[in-house]
C-alpha cells in the first residue's frame, strides 16, 4: 500500500524538486545563477503580460459574479422546471475551454459567424465589423465566452452556500420587519461569506492561469496585447526554447498563486470567526 | 372574496410566467450556442463559409463538414481514438490508483500518514501550468514526450489529488463492521477490497472516473506542449490547428464539426451521470 503511495507521490515531488532547480537549464544546461530572475525584472513584456492578466482577472471575476449571483438566487427556489434550468445553465461547464473557445471564435468571425448577423439585426453594430480586429471588442467576446462557460459553475457553488442558510433566519428577520433587500444584505450576504470567498478564489486562480481562450481565439490578440502570463511562459519555453527563463517565470507565477492561496485561507478563517 | 382570490391567482400566474419566461430565456442563452453549432455542422459544404442564418441546414442535411474535417491530420477517427484512449486510460488508471490509495489512507495506519495526505491535497493548490516546463523535461528524459502514454501519465498525476481525497471519503463512509464481518468470513486483503468494498464505494469510483475522463478529454495546454507528432494530436489540438487555417483559408464547417465531435461526448456523459458529477463538484468545492 505504501508502495502505491510512493509511486505517485514521487512524480509530484520530483517535478517540485526540478522546478526548484530549474534555472541552470538554458541552452546546453549551463549554470547561470539568478540571471534569469534578473532578466525577468527588466522584461517589459513580462510586465505587460502580468498587467494584462491582472486586468483580465478583475474584469472577468466581476462579470462572472454579476451573472452567477442572480442565477444562483434564481435557481435556488423550489419550483417546477428548476432542475431543467440548472442543468441547462450548467451545460457549458462540462465542455472544454478549448471547445468553447473554438465555438465562440467561429461565432464572432466576421464573414461566417453568428454574432455579426445577430447584433446587426438588433441594430447594434455594423454588419461588417470584425470583432477580433480591435482589443476592446475581442476582449468583450472573450469575456462573454468565459462568462457563458463558467457562470454555471460559480452558480452551483453559490447555490450550495445559499441552501446551507437555515430558512428560520430569514423568517426571523422577516418577522423583525426586514424587507427583502435588507434581508439579503444583512442576513444572506454575511452567511455566504465563506462560499463567496471560495468561489472568488476559484475564479481568480482560474483566470490567472488563462491560456486556452487567448491562444485559440486571438493568438495573443491585436498587437500582442492579449498575452497572459501562462501564454508568455509558453511562448518563452516552447516557442523560443528559453526553458530556463520559462521555468523562472513559472516559479514567480507559482509564488503569486501560493500567496493567493494563503490569502484564501486567511479569508476563509475570517469567515469562520464571525458567525 | 372571489375577486381577491382571483387577483391573487392572477398575480401568482404572472409571477410564475415571469419566472419561467426568464428561465427559458436563460436556458436558451446557455444552450443556443451548442444547438447552433451542431445544426450548422450538418449544413451543405457550400454553406459552410456563410453565416448561420438560419442555423439549420437549408439545402438538405449533409456530412460535408465532417468529411472535410476528416481530411485534416490523420483523419478524425484517428484523433478521436487518441482522445478517447487518453481519456479512458486516464480514467481507468486514476480509478485503480486512487482506489488503493484511498483505501490505504482510510484504513491503514502508517508513519507520516497525515503528512502524506496533506502533501497530496497541497498539490491541488499547485496549478500544473506552473510546473509544465519541468514536466516537459522529465518526460523527455523518460522518453515519453510526444507519446500518448506520457500524456496519460501526466493527466493521471494531475487527477490524483482530487481522486484520492474523494476515494478516502468514500471509504471513510463505509462502516468498519462490514469489513470486520467479511474478514471473519475469510476474505483477504485484495479479495476483500474487490468483492466486498468495491460495490459500496462505487458512487465514488464513478465520480472519480467522470472527472478524470472529462478533464483529460478537454485538456488543451499539456497536450499542446507534449505532443508534437501530427498523428498523435488529441481532438482539441487538431481542431485548433483546423481553426488556424490551411493556406490562409479557415474551414469553418470543419471547425463546427470538430466542436460537435468534442462537446457531444461531454454533454452526453454529463447528462447521463449528472448526479455523480454534482456530488464530486460539491466535495471538491467544500474541501
Amino acid at each position: 500500500m505504501a508502495l502505491v503511495i510512493v509511486f505517485f507521490i514521487l512524480p509530484v515531488l520530483f517535478t517540485f524538486w526540478m522546478s526548484l532547480h530549474k534555472w541552470p537549464l538554458i541552452g546546453a544546461s549551463s549554470f547561470i545563477g539568478l540571471r534569469n530572475y534578473v532578466r525577468m525584472f527588466s522584461d517589459t513584456r513580462f510586465y505587460s503580460a502580468l498587467g494584462f492578466t491582472a486586468y483580465y482577472t478583475v474584469i472577468i471575476t466581476i462579470a462572472i459574479f454579476a451573472l452567477a449571483f442572480p442565477l444562483a438566487i434564481f435557481v435556488e427556489r423550489q419550483r417546477r422546471m428548476v432542475g431543467v434550468y440548472r442543468t441547462a445553465i450548467f451545460m457549458p461547464v462540462v465542455v472544454g475551454l478549448a471547445s468553447a473557445s473554438l465555438l465562440w471564435v467561429w461565432f464572432g468571425n466576421v464573414d461566417s459567424g453568428f454574432l455579426n448577423p445577430l447584433l446587426a439585426w438588433l441594430g447594434l453594430v455594423d454588419p461588417k465589423s470584425n470583432f477580433f480586429a480591435s482589443f476592446d471588442s475581442a476582449f468583450v467576446v472573450i469575456c462573454v465566452m468565459v462568462v457563458w462557460k463558467v457562470a454555471g459553475f460559480t452558480m452551483i457553488i453559490l447555490l450550495t452556500g445559499l441552501q446551507a442558510i437555515p430558512t428560520e433566519l430569514g423568517e426571523a428577520a422577516r418577522i423583525d420587519g426586514a424587507n427583502r433587500w435588507k434581508r439579503f444584505i444583512y442576513v444572506t450576504l454575511p452567511l455566504m461569506r465563506k462560499t463567496m470567498a471560495l468561489s472568488l478564489i476559484l475564479s481568480v486562480t482560474g483566470s490567472i492561469l488563462a491560456f486556452d481562450q487567448f491562444y485559440i481565439m486571438t493568438a495573443g490578440g491585436p498587437q500582442n496585447k492579449m498575452i497572459t502570463v501562462v501564454y508568455y511562459i509558453f511562448n518563452q519555453s516552447f516557442v523560443s526554447f528559453n526553458l530556463g527563463y520559462g521555468a523562472a517565470m513559472s516559479l514567480v507565477l507559482l509564488a503569486i498563486l501560493v500567496l493567493i492561496s494563503i490569502f484564501q485561507l486567511w479569508l476563509l478563517r475570517v469567515g469562520e470567526d464571525r458567525p | 372574496m372571489t375577486g381577491k382570490t382571483q387577483a391573487r391567482a392572477r398575480r401568482a400566474l404572472f409571477s410564475a410566467s415571469g419566472y419561467h419566461g426568464t428561465g427559458i430565456l436563460l436556458a436558451v442563452f446557455f444552450l443556443a450556442p451548442f444547438a447552433i453549432t451542431i445544426l450548422s455542422s450538418f449544413r451543405h459544404g457550400t454553406e459552410a463559409r456563410l453565416p448561420p442564418v438560419p442555423p439549420w441546414p437549408t439545402n438538405g442535411v449533409s456530412l460535408d463538414a465532417y468529411r472535410s474535417l476528416d481530411s485534416f491530420g490523420a483523419g478524425v477517427w484517428q484523433h478521436t481514438l487518441n482522445s478517447a484512449a487518453v481519456a479512458i486510460g486516464t480514467a481507468l488508471l486514476t480509478v485503480a490508483v486512487s482506489l488503493l490509495a484511498g483505501y490505504g489512507f482510510s484504513r491503514y495506519r502508517f508513519k507520516f500518514k497525515n503528512a502524506l495526505f496533506v502533501l497530496i491535497i497541497a498539490t491541488l493548490m499547485i496549478p500544473f501550468q506552473s510546473i509544465l516546463t519541468p514536466l516537459f523535461i522529465i518526460l523527455a528524459k523518460l522518453g515519453l514526450n510526444n507519446s500518448l502514454i506520457g500524456l496519460t501519465l501526466v493527466y493521471v498525476t494531475l487527477q490524483l489529488p482530487f481522486s484520492v481525497f474523494m476515494m478516502r471519503n468514500a471509504f471513510d463512509a463505509v462502516p468498519k463492521e462490514i469489513e470486520e464481518a467479511a474478514r471473519i468470513d475469510g476474505a483477504r486483503d485484495l479479495g476483500l477490497l474487490i468483492r466486498v468494498l468495491l460495490p459500496l464505494v462505487l458512487p465514488g469510483i464513478v465520480t472519480v472516473a467522470i472527472f478524470a475522463f472529462l478533464n483529460s478529454w478537454n485538456e488543451f495546454l499539456a497536450a499542446l506542449v507534449l505532443l508534437s507528432d501530427n498523428s498523435k494530436f488529441t481532438l482539441p489540438i487538431l481542431i485548433s490547428a483546423v481553426r488556424a487555417g490551411r493556406l490562409g483559408a479557415i474551414d469553418w464547417g470543419a471547425v463546427q464539426a470538430g466542436v460537435t465531435v468534442m462537446s457531444v461526448p461531454c454533454l452526453f456523459v454529463f447528462l447521463l451521470l449528472q448526479r455523480y458529477y454534482m456530488r464530486g463538484l460539491m466535495t471538491g468545492a467544500v474541501k
